[in-house]
């Protein structure tokens, strides 16, 4: 019997073109099931427009995306969930209602009472969704995410914006729902995140994939033992935010 | 399908119902109104109206030494039944048909027509000329009679036309869109159930504030309430379909504003909502056709104070029937979730 995991999510070649701009130009990759598959890069690189691309929101100048090895379509919908980088939330309806609402929208539900206790929002239930705290706001839009049991989950940029601890809580979540069986794709500024949280990561500049693979390998086949020296005699080993770096450069993008 | 637009339908109620100070200006704002109108304007009409029966649209004061009497507004009449309606209900002072020989209609109850018959029998002693007068009776129809549908359809326009395009619009821009269409939700689900919930929303609000004025000031009603009813439905439907347009596509809150107030300050001015067109030019009373204001006003006027049937107001109903068949599929063809 084979052993080779399921391609969950395919791009190919996918190209946006806006007037006077090439945002995403040839973007390929897959997704394999029930792994954490992270989409790096700098502002502008095109990583939000390729997800909104596979996501269905953003219409593709040319390219398709696979779901399950069919071309995503009603079946995707049903079966993938979604956090939004800015999501605005109906005003006047609690935590509850919010939720209520979202999984009304699916075929497939999930056990609500367990995606509330996953994302511990059980003491927020009654709470206007006006009234949430910035780490309260990302917990309740991930909940969103989860309400159809998603075998498919795509978070955009999830932690921007949170102070440490709303961060490491988030991580946690996202561990946990990987661990639930979930494939995730998960696009971030934040190198650490990537590099605790992604099995697989591409790292987009300029429109394109300009690097690929498990973060321990790029960063060995990079730079191997080499060590980085530290102002004070201190060394280290060479870490994502290096690489991020060495590939993209240290300008300031817009 | 049914479930996933219940589901909008109900959050969107509970959105509008919660916002406490929208749905207070929607329940106060049409009640202040008609008190506030019939307080002050109940019987007070300042300029006098007299009918004339006649072919020609201008009445030409030539022809008559009554038609050069100063501080009368002269109105053409082909129509003697319609005409004569207005003077029982007071709202012509007199009707003449300049003959020969001149006949004139007065209601023996109204006060103003005492003084134009005098004016009218002043005139003619001057020409010798011989006069046939006819009485008819009835109550007055007060202001605050014609202008309660005026006033509950204005209402219903703003409510519909911002309650839908406004917010519409706001969940664009925000991203709510956005979300929802990343959910196996259809445009058509998503129209479908802003449709009805402000449907269900204004016509509860409309129901109220006719119930609550027809009781305290005992406003005509000679037709029949299903009928009413089935108008202000109707109406509804043609102009959240309206705002359905406007709303299909923008993406900034100040245009759609602006592009809503092109709408409703017309809309407004023309479909007869504070006064009568009645004495406007032919060319002004076709352009209020184009109005789904102008055909609620006029069914539902007509149900209110002419006892109207269905089969009656029937052309009114098929006109706006056309414009919201027209509105949705306009608006739907155009609408888009996203920003770009």
């Amino acid at each position: 019997m084979s052993t080779e995991p399921v391609t969950v999510l395919e791009a190919r070649n996918l190209v946006k073109q806006y007037p006077g701009v090439l945002a995403v130009n040839g973007v390929s990759f897959t997704v394999p099931e029930g792994t954490c598959f992270g989409l790096l890069g700098p502002n502008g690189a095109g990583k939000t427009t390729t997800v909104e691309i596979i996501e269905g929101v953003t219409r593709a100048t040319s390219g398709e995306v696979y779901y399950c090895g069919e071309i995503a379509g009603d079946r995707f919908r049903q079966e993938s969930g979604i956090q939004f980088q800015n999501t605005a939330l109906q005003d006047h309806i609690t935590v509850r209602e919010t939720l209520e609402m979202f999984q009304a929208l699916y075929e497939r539900h999930a056990d609500l009472e367990h995606v509330i206790a996953q994302c511990s929002l059980g003491e927020l239930l009654d709470r206007d969704n006006r009234k949430l705290s910035g780490g309260q706001r990302q917990r309740l839009l991930l909940a969103v995410a989860l309400v159809n049991r998603p075998r498919l989950v795509f978070l955009d940029e999830p932690t921007t914006g949170l102070d440490p601890q709303a961060r490491r809580n988030f991580w946690t979540l996202v561990q946990r729902i990987r661990d639930d069986g979930a494939t995730i794709v998960l696009t971030t500024h934040y190198m650490d995140e990537a590099q605790i949280l992604c099995d697989d990561i591409a790292i987009m500049d300029e429109g394109k994939i300009i690097s690929q693979g498990a973060p321990a390998k790029l960063l060995f086949d990079r730079y191997g033992d080499t060590l980085v020296n530290l102002p004070r005699g201190e060394v280290r080993r060479p870490n994502l935010e290096d690489l991020f770096l060495d590939l993209t450069g240290h300008l300031l993008r817009a | 399908m049914l479930r996933r637009i219940y589901a909008i339908f109900l959050a969107r109620n509970r959105e509008f119902i919660r916002d406490r100070a929208s749905l207070s200006w929607n329940l106060i704002l049409p009640v202040a109104l008609v008190f506030g109108l019939s307080f002050a304007f109940d019987g007070q009409r300042d300029e006098f109206t007299v009918g004339v029966l006649q072919q020609a649209e201008e009445v030409d004061a030539a022809t008559h030494p009554f038609f050069a009497t100063p501080y009368i507004d002269f109105v053409t009449y082909q129509d003697l039944d319609a005409a004569m309606v207005k003077v029982e209900r007071h709202q012509l002072d007199l009707l003449v048909d300049p003959g020969p020989p001149l006949r004139y209609w007065v209601n023996p109850e109204s006060a103003k027509g005492y003084f134009a018959e005098l004016a009218l029998k002043q005139s003619v002693a001057a020409r010798n000329g011989t006069l046939v007068k006819q009485q008819i009776t009835g109550e007055p129809i007060r202001y605050s009679d014609w202008v309660l549908p005026g006033i509950l359809g204005m209402n219903m326009m703003f409510s519909c036309l911002f309650g839908v395009g406004y917010v519409i619009v706001r969940y664009r821009k925000n991203g709510f869109l956005k979300r929802l269409r990343a959910t196996p939700l259809s445009a058509f689900e998503f129209i479908a159930a802003q449709v009805a919930s402000r449907m269900v929303l204004i016509m509860l609000i409309t129901s109220f504030v006719f119930a609550g004025t027809h009781l305290l000031l005992d406003t005509r009603m000679e037709g029949s309430y299903a009928t009413l009813f089935l108008v202000g439905l109707v109406g509804a439907i043609s102009m959240i379909s309206l705002g359905l347009i406007v709303s299909a596509r923008v993406t900034s809150e100040e245009l759609a504003g602006g592009l809503l107030n092109l709408i409703n300050w017309p809309m407004m001015m023309l479909s007869g909502v504070w006064f009568s067109l009645e004495g406007a030019g032919e060319s002004l009373q076709a352009l209020s056709k184009i109005f789904p204001l102008t055909h609620v006003l006029d069914a539902a006027r007509a149900v209110t104070l002419d006892g109207a049937t269905f089969l009656d107001i029937a052309p009114s109903l098929a006109a706006l029937v056309v414009q919201s068949a027209l509105f949705l599929v306009i608006g739907s063809a155009i609408f888009r979730w996203e920003q770009y």
